[in-house]
């Protein structure tokens, strides 16, 4: 029972992680309708700016923020430099161009950063587990990632609903022309907001890092798993994101726990070990493509353009 | 100097009459690595050539394309390995494995739009990617090594390169035919009408979605026989053939050598493969008067170079090479 | 038609000028992983290399050195494709480097096919010692079983009664996880086999292994991934009150990273870098000077593995087309190895020495201090399957 609670807590403290990502993703999917596969990238660059900075300043926390400060701007250059160029292109021109710019990305980091990578290490009041329930463990640092995507969740959420942002945000979603038409400064949104989702996922990578160390391409394989949820939770809907996150954290912790003893039954002990990691990552792949059969524009549809 | 002669014929046939006679410099030369680098070119021409068939004449843009590399790759792999060597045997079950899986896949993917298609397909090959990794009989993440290539009696004998290299070429040949005579006939006019206006298709009566069934699988299958021809080539199959960054790779090729033209994809191919061998020697030569002990460093960064010239090819020469070639071919002609 | 070709044929000939020539140079190609999260391991490999020829003076047995370095990206199929292009295009006269597996088991075939040595520096695929054999495969390093079989029999010794173990699901993992789970005596509690090398968050392997309250945890996990688990070994709160025991999984590469989380963990290796013989001191004192960091266990079994090349081509005075006489003195090894001394067994890998290490701090910097002999003179356990074909 206890490790039941320990990995709900992990399934939990992960798929919060992953909305970080998928807000992002999906904000720009929603409002620019730009593919960006580079969103990875700011994760990898929010970590790497992280244990720069940390090293610099001596503070986790300080070098968090203003690694934070670093994403945001590096993500508006893009905006600036780059995606305007893709806008009301071809969904495909958008895959490829920013493919090229994941290519990009990991060597310049290369080049800067060297290859081996860097570390993030924790303060010591975070390196620690604490008792939350009696007889039950869980690491600090863990909790702490829980409560600030919580409390950033929420931040997003009042954001969205509630600011003139926010409103800007929604309708540009469920209708450029007429945002435009209304005389706001279209450019200056988009320019925001991809910086915004570019924070968000460098929040995440810089998170991430002390638990994962900082590293070459490491965006490009939680890229995908971003990728899912924005699809499943319905593109251009913080809240389905948010949903499809959870769902997605449960099922890749909870399949790793417990996955390998269903197995086991069924194959025998030395075959379900092998199979088993990569079968229960197979478990998220087929939830996405029955909720996308059953439901082609994923649980939460955004207003229709 | 209009008509035949035009630069983009002109490229098109030197290209096609090099990879002919390619067997024949190398025999003169004695660099038989440049055999085992066109040979792989060619085979992953063929599967840009299925891949430009949905995505350049049907608008369909499966970004999972790769996954049949590894179905058409595995099932040899396996059959080899289960001690069936005949590739009479081998190679039809590779083209039916793919088949079948793009009919499925297909079937439910279809039912999708835009984003929502590019990612369904890719959740379709990850799953692909991650049941290969899974089969722990068949090497799981390590992949499976095969001890010979497929054989086929006397007929002809693949572990020769040159023959090999020759049946690769004649598949390609094939290929590019088969998509050629595909387009031009009924079905091709319907695929690419329904590429500009599905509706519009829709209302006159055509069953789109049959027809775009029926395209899907015949790449798929098509892509199986390049994933065939990969696991003989390399002689391993590995479940990193159908990462998703290959079917990126792909997509790469189609449209570097430029969408819905029938020798885009061969260009694609040709180029992208090239510059992945020669740009970092290209590097090294640039960097070396200025920096001689990190020339040799320098040139494994040859990605930094290759990540903008796709967004460039992106955002300034849609058309890709084969666009290029063409607009040179009408400047002249006008000029 | 025919002569013409025939004529172009004979002016390229010309042109390219005679590639025949009797070896006037040692030609080496060098496959390791110099991209990627990994790539520090393959520079620390091409830096000890090249340390190697540079105090032979760039020369074997006279004559000058060329070495072709290429990258095999940590893919399998990348590796074959490396080792065809050095075979085919680039002729070399010996393959080495090799730190996974999975790839040189994808890549050995064109080698040795093309009848060109293989001297592996790292991978220890444990087909390449027994069945898959051959006269053309040398190791200078260990097949992926042997260094765990060595922290097992130290366990035992101490008496240690159950165990956890985790690693990678790829051959090294599984060879390795194998290896010691066939010499430990006493209970495994539970195996996990994670993503490799993809997944890095071990969190919920970790639960498992705490609720499972075993005496001791054994993981394998090689380059970034090793700083990774022990961190979150800390997290998790298992370090201070489960000892942790692991082969290749902390180096003088990771150990900058893993810091305070590696203090304590206890590992084996043939080789270290406080071994007190002349060879090590000179390789070591060297390597810091001319790169800035201590090498690690991959550097110094890739100076050894030039050094062994060295000592064949002097024996063989240059002429490396005699291959039989090639294997001999390969087979003899007759060179300074940086673990002491060094002999082959009769599938060409080495019959070594384990020794015991334990992560200290000293001071500002962290490093593997050996304390004690666990093994001496142990046979690679491949021998037996491997007949010389």
């Amino acid at each position: 029972m206890t490790l039941f609670i320990e990995q709900c807590l992990n399934g939990l403290q992960f798929g919060l992680l992953l909305f970080l990502l998928a807000a992002g993703l999906t904000l720009v999917f929603g409002i620019m309708d730009l593919v960006n596969l580079a969103h990875g990238s700011f994760y990898m660059l929010g970590a790497y700016f992280a244990a720069t900075f940390a090293a610099w300043t001596g503070s986790f926390v300080l070098g968090a923020v203003l690694a934070l400060g670093a994403t945001l701007f590096v993500g508006m250059a893009v905006e600036v430099i780059a995606m305007r160029r893709l806008y009301g292109r071809d969904h495909l021109d958008h895959v490829l161009g920013t493919f090229g710019l994941i290519l990009f990305f990991d060597e310049a980091v290369r080049l800067i950063w060297g290859p081996g990578g860097l570390s993030l290490p924790l303060p010591a009041w975070l390196n620690a587990s604490i008792e939350i329930l009696p007889g039950i463990h869980y690491s600090a640092y863990r909790l702490a990632l829980i409560v600030v995507t919580l409390a950033v969740a929420a931040f997003l959420y009042a954001m969205v609903m509630r600011t003139r942002i926010g409103m800007l945000i929604r309708a540009g979603a469920s209708n450029r022309e007429m945002v435009a038409a209304l005389g706001i400064n279209i450019k200056l949104l988009y320019t925001l907001v991809f910086g915004l989702g570019g924070a968000l996922a460098g929040l995440a990578g810089l998170m991430q890092a002390p638990i994962l160390t900082v590293q070459i391409g490491m965006g490009e394989n939680i890229l995908i798993l971003a990728f899912v949820i924005t699809v499943i939770g319905g593109i251009g809907s913080v809240r389905g994101s948010f949903v499809a996150a959870l769902l997605v954290g449960f099922i890749d912790t909870l399949g790793r726990a417990f996955f390998p003893q269903v197995l086991r039954e069924v194959l025998g002990a030395s075959a379900a070990s092998t199979a088993a990691p990569a079968l229960s990552s197979m478990l998220i792949y087929i939830m996405m493509a029955v909720i996308l059969v059953a439901k082609p524009q994923g649980l939460f549809p955004a207003n229709t353009k | 100097m209009s008509g035949v002669f035009t630069p983009r014929n002109i490229v098109t046939v030197a290209l096609l009459a090099g990879l002919t006679l390619l067997p024949l410099y190398v025999s003169l030369t004695d660099d038989r690595f440049l055999l085992t680098l066109f040979t792989r070119i060619v085979i992953l021409a063929i599967a840009a050539v299925s891949l430009n068939l949905i995505l350049g004449y049907g608008g369909m843009m499966s970004f999972g394309h790769a996954a049949y590399l590894g179905i058409g790759g595995y099932t040899v792999a396996i059959l080899a390995f289960e001690g069936v060597q005949s590739g009479f045997v081998q190679w039809p079950a590779a083209l039916a494995a793919s088949a079948v899986f793009a009919l499925v896949i297909g079937a439910l993917s279809l039912r999708t739009r835009g984003v929502y298609f590019i990612m369904i397909t890719l959740a379709f090959a990850q799953m692909a990617y991650y049941l290969a990794s899974g089969m722990a009989r068949y090497g799981s993440d390590d992949g499976l090594g095969l001890d010979n290539r497929s054989q086929f009696g006397g007929l002809i004998d693949l572990s020769n390169k040159t023959a090999f290299y020759y049946v690769c070429l004649f598949l390609l040949f094939g290929s590019i035919f088969l998509v050629w005579r595909l387009t031009i006939s009924r079905f091709g006019m319907v695929l690419r009408g329904t590429r500009s206006n599905e509706t519009r298709m829709l209302a006159i009566g055509f069953p789109v979605y049959r027809y775009k069934l029926a395209a899907f699988v015949i790449a798929g299958t098509l892509c199986g026989l390049s994933g065939a021809l990969i696991a003989n080539h390399t002689e391993f199959v590995s479940p990193a053939m159908m990462f998703w960054t290959r079917s990126g790779d792909l997509m790469v090729m189609v449209v570097l050598g430029g969408m819905g033209s029938l020798f885009g994809p061969l260009f694609g191919a040709v180029a992208l493969l090239f510059l992945e061998q020669f740009l970092p020697a290209a590097i090294h030569a640039v960097v070396q008067p200025f920096n001689p002990a990190g020339a040799v460093k320098a040139g494994e960064y040859w990605q930094i170079v290759l990540g903008p010239l796709l967004l460039l090819v992106v955002l300034f020469a849609r058309g890709g090479i084969d666009g290029l070639l063409r607009m040179l071919s009408s400047r002249e002609r006008h000029g | 038609m025919r002569k013409a070709l025939l004529a172009a044929g004979a002016a390229v000939l010309l042109a390219t000028g005679p590639a025949m020539a009797q070896n006037k140079s040692v030609k080496i190609g060098f496959v390791s992983t110099f991209s990627g999260p990994v790539a520090s391991i393959g520079n620390d490999m091409r830096n000890a290399f090249e340390l190697a020829l540079d105090h032979m003076g760039r020369k074997m047995g006279g004559l000058p050195v060329e070495v072709v370095y290429e990258d095999d990206t940590l893919k399998p199929e990348v590796g074959k494709q490396k080792a065809e292009k050095l075979i085919e295009s680039d002729k070399v006269d010996f393959v080495s480097g090799f730190i996974w597996s999975n790839v040189v088991y994808a890549s050995y075939k064109p080698i040795i096919d093309a009848k060109t040595f293989l001297i592996i520096a790292n991978a220890g695929e444990t087909r390449l010692a027994g069945p898959n054999c051959s006269p053309y495969i040398f190791s200078t390093s260990w097949t992926n079983d042997q260094n765990p079989h060595a922290v097992a029999d130290y366990m035992n010794k101490k008496g240690i009664k159950s165990v956890y173990l985790i690693g990678p699901n790829y051959a090294a993992g599984k060879e390795n996880l194998g290896g010691f789970k066939a010499e430990f005596k006493g209970k495994v509690l539970g195996e996990d086999y994670t993503t490799w090398p993809s997944q890095l968050d071990f969190s919920a392997e970790l639960a498992k292994a705490k609720a499972a309250k075993p005496d001791a945890v054994y993981m394998f996990y090689p380059g970034a991934a090793g700083v990774q688990f022990l961190n979150q070994y800390a997290q998790a709160g298992l370090k201070g009150s489960v000892p942790l025991y692991t082969t290749f999984s902390i180096d003088s590469l990771s150990l900058p990273r893993q810091k305070d989380a590696a203090v304590g963990v206890i590992s084996a290796l043939q080789w270290s870098a406080d071994l007190p013989n002349d060879a090590n001191k000179k390789f070591v004192a060297d390597f810091k000077k001319k790169y800035g960091n201590e090498p690690s266990f991959y550097a110094a079994q890739s100076y050894d593995a030039a050094n062994l090349i060295a000592s064949a081509v002097a024996a063989v005075k240059g002429n490396l087309s005699d291959k039989a006489a090639v294997q001999k003195a390969l087979e003899k090894a007759d060179f300074k190895s940086v673990r002491g001394g060094f002999k082959f067994g009769p599938n060409h890998y080495p019959t070594q020495n384990y020794y015991m290490q334990t992560v200290v701090k000293e001071g500002d910097t962290y490093t593997q201090k050996t304390t004690a002999t666990a093994e001496e003179n142990q046979p690679n356990p491949h021998a037996s399957k491997c007949s010389m074909k």
